[in-house]
């Protein structure tokens, strides 16, 4: 296992469990949405969000809990450009887990910097080589918050599972070696309040760790 | 001042304007069609964009957005895949019935910025350069619209030529900006018309996320963006900082 290993840029995938689609019921075909979502819906994390296993989130002033979203992330580990379904896995280096933490936003129409951009939002654990994962598209997703499983999860539910979606990106955009793509987060992603910690288990991959504190006065 | 960062003969290299082109570190003379040239900002940090930032192309864009007045800045990402230099090719999909350019200024973050006030967030910008932000408007879905399919695609964000000092643009809020096509005058307006200026963009930002030097933000476009075709020559300039260059070009060109 590879532990702070340099990155680059980091991708989210919104929506790519079944589960959490059918949660927006009809709202996917009400204005402003109108239509569910055709081509993968990304997002990124900017550098100011990174942080590691065993760090803090910060609570901003005024608002009661995060949302924190459990992720596998595929590690790049080659150029990918219009990558075939068949060979997609073959780009990949290895997998890590992902907390994409978030303050809970009532609206997926517009980008939201302000909810899921702030500094140390996307704590991201180790590397495990692409070999110890059997099949990506089969492993366990559980978030436990202070000693309770409060969530499960399962990569067989994926709307487009590992290969399909590194196809589906990589037809319009060029992932480079190091890069990260979470595959998106299972329906139910929990809230926390200052003070719960939490801990992400994917199968195979191992563990990611976090806890959330108040911002403190202004 | 004005840096460029170009490849010749071999290697990358620093270059400043000159009468007969540009001058790298090492003193060689070239013409500007000699160089490849290279986006000005590195090494890069996030990359910020606008949308309807200007109120006339709001207007421009109203039939088709889905929900009325903002409330805040609409601000997106966009990945280095999407940069490319001055004088370099765009592909346009095939089967594409509407791609358009957005000329914007660009403000490249000289100076860490966390919480900074809007009095003092000038302070924070080292430089500015020209930007052409390509969107291609058959792709849009209403899911962190302008998603990223639209707006993050490969080579679909020019930048350049030249990275201007902050110190040398007096006054940013008042930059005129040109967008030709094969020589016709198609997108005019001006830095003052941003919907969020620069410092306010700069305090917004900066009141969640830390801005950190080599962060750039695309500021918005105002209106008059038309469709492109493979072939045309797409020219954005801003007064004072430069005239950037691209070329559209087809799917063939990429094996497609």
């Amino acid at each position: 296992m590879l532990v702070n290993y340099p990155h680059g840029t980091v991708y989210g995938t919104l929506l790519n469990f079944r589960g959490a689609l059918q949660a927006l019921g009809d709202s996917v075909h009400q204005p402003p949405l109108k239509a569910p979502p055709k081509a993968p819906v990304l997002y990124i994390k900017p550098r100011n969000t990174y942080a590691a296993d065993g760090d803090a989130v910060v609570l901003p002033r005024g608002v009661d809990a995060l949302e924190f979203g459990a992720s596998l992330a595929l590690v790049i580990g080659r150029t990918a450009c219009r990558v075939g379904e068949r060979e997609a896995l073959e780009y990949v280096a290895g997998y890590a887990i992902v907390n994409d933490v978030s303050v809970p936003h009532p609206s997926y129409y517009r980008p939201a910097l302000r909810f899921k951009c702030r500094d140390g939002y996307c704590p991201i654990g180790s590397l495990v080589p692409r070999g110890a994962v059997t099949d990506p598209d089969a492993l366990a997703i559980e978030l436990e918050v202070d000693g309770e499983i409060v969530q499960r999860g399962h990569t067989t539910t994926l709307i487009r599972p590992v290969a399909k979606l590194l196809a589906d990106v990589t037809e319009f955009m060029t992932l480079a070696p190091g890069d990260l793509l979470m595959i998106g987060v299972p329906a139910g992603a929990p809230r926390l309040r200052a003070g719960q910690r939490a801990t992400i288990r994917i199968e195979q991959v191992g563990e990611l760790r976090n806890h959330v504190v108040d911002e403190g006065p202004s | 001042m004005k840096r460029a960062r170009v490849a010749y003969a071999g290697a990358v290299h620093d270059a400043v304007p000159h009468r007969d082109g540009l001058q790298l570190a090492d003193g060689r003379v070239l013409a500007e069609e000699a160089v490849v040239w290279l986006p000005p900002v590195a090494p890069l940090g996030t990359i910020l964009a606008l949308g309807l930032n200007y109120a006339d192309h709001v207007k421009e864009l109203a039939k088709e957005l889905t929900t009325g007045a903002k409330d805040e800045p609409l601000v997106f990402l966009k990945g280095p895949n999407t940069l490319i230099g001055h004088r370099g090719q765009t592909r346009r999909p095939r089967g594409a019935s509407f791609m358009h350019y957005e000329c914007e200024l660009a403000v490249v973050i000289g100076r860490t910025a966390k919480n900074v006030r809007r009095a003092d967030a000038m302070a924070h910008v080292g430089g500015y350069t020209v930007a052409n932000d390509y969107a291609i408007r058959d792709y849009l879905e209403n899911y962190y619209r302008p998603n990223l399919r639209v707006k993050n695609r490969d080579g679909c964000t020019a930048l350049g030529p030249w990275l201007v000092d902050a110190t040398d643009v007096p006054d940013p809020g008042a930059l005129e900006l040109t967008t030709h096509v094969n020589g016709e005058l198609v997108q005019r307006g001006n830095t003052r018309d941003l919907v969020t200026g620069i410092a306010e963009l700069i305090e917004y930002l900066s009141s969640f996320m830390t801005l950190s030097p080599g962060d750039i933000i695309l500021t918005g476009t105002p209106e008059g963006v038309k469709d492109v075709q493979p072939g045309d020559e797409v020219v954005c300039a801003i007064e004072g900082l430069g005239r950037l260059v691209n070329t559209i070009v087809a799917d063939d060109a990429f094996g497609r």
